[in-house]
């Protein structure tokens, strides 16, 4: 039975490739992104800042863009506030924030929450790499 | 009916659309990242909860951002100092060099809604037509365009979004098509 429809489908599918073959392509490039994309759970466009949290034992940064985008355009941070547009180039320190650079323009307790909220920022698995996350669709060789 | 090849197909593709609109927002405890034996997770907004209110799409977060920003579903502030000038750019740019692809056409508006000029120019760009030796190579690994589709504006998978100018319709010039701001 089961080689039966093995057999049935061979056949459908040399139809195909004679009949149809752009369809099977489109077909077969949806299964290959719906599968792909089904790996990645991460919200598109999450950010994991790692560069000092693992070292002094606290857990890694998630930054979400989607829920910031919602509350301020990109020219706010990446402009104003001068966030180079690069995951991990930022050279962020909670000295700086506490002084209102880079986070702690708005995460003073008056804008957003304030740094005595570590964990609400700090809130990643601990070990996760610096870089965008969810993103990756296009498999492309990408440098984020 | 008979069941023909091309009905097997279809029902791929349907299928494949299915799963890929069927999927959502994963939860923040199961999303990879969060660690969730951190007790705030729970103070933590849900991506599904924000963005099933927004315009939804197939790809990157679902949400059509350019179309909940213009038809105002969301408010997002243009600056924090007073002082910060803020200028909308209403100038669209047909590129032709896209081999046998539709023409580029890229609209300032958009952008400049979401950026200030500086975030492009001339760090990215170079603000001149046909100065920018853009490529899709480049764009895939993150420069040009690639700065920011594929990483956080809408992926690169869409390539109609920006290849959009069918090259048998377009009878105009290639490069700035019009200043109204």
């Amino acid at each position: 039975m089961i080689q039966m429809i093995m057999l049935s489908t061979m056949n459908a599918l040399n139809n195909i490739i004679g009949s149809g073959r752009r369809l099977l392509l489109i077909g077969l490039a949806g299964l290959g992104a719906t599968g792909f994309s089904s790996g990645v759970s991460a919200e598109y466009a999450d950010v994991v800042l790692n560069r000092l949290s693992d070292k002094n034992d606290v857990r890694p940064v998630i930054f979400p863009h989607w829920f910031h985008r919602i509350r301020f355009r990109c020219k706010v941070c990446h402009n104003e506030l001068a966030f180079e547009m690069r995951a991990g180039a930022n050279e962020i320190t909670m000295g700086k924030i506490i002084d209102g650079q880079y986070c702690g323009l708005c995460h003073n307790n008056e804008v957003a929450w304030g740094v005595d909220n570590c964990s609400l920022c700090h809130s990643g698995k601990p070990g996760l790499k610096t870089g965008i996350r969810g993103s990756n669709q296009t498999g492309g060789p990408g440098r984020w | 009916m008979k069941f023909k090849p091309r009905h097997l197909v279809f029902m791929i593709i349907v299928w494949s659309a299915l799963q890929a609109q069927g999927s959502g927002w994963k939860s923040l405890s199961e999303d990879g990242l969060h660690d969730p034996a951190n007790p705030a997770i729970e103070l933590l907004q849900q991506p599904a909860e924000a963005l099933s209110q927004l315009p939804p799409d197939t790809v990157g977060n679902r949400v059509l951002w350019n179309r909940a920003l213009r038809e105002q579903y969301i408010q997002p502030r243009t600056n924090i100092y007073p002082e910060t000038k803020i200028e909308i750019i209403d100038m669209d740019i047909i590129m032709e060099k896209t081999g046998e692809m539709p023409l580029v056409l890229f609209p300032h508006r958009p952008h400049t809604e979401w950026l200030d000029c500086t975030n492009c120019h001339d760090k990215i760009f170079i603000e001149k037509v046909d100065a920018n030796p853009v490529n899709m190579f480049a764009i895939l690994s993150g420069q040009y365009c690639g700065q920011c589709h594929g990483a956080v504006a809408f992926p690169l998978t869409e390539c109609n979004r920006c290849h959009s100018v069918p090259r048998s319709t377009f009878a105009g010039k290639p490069g700035v098509q019009s200043r109204t701001n």
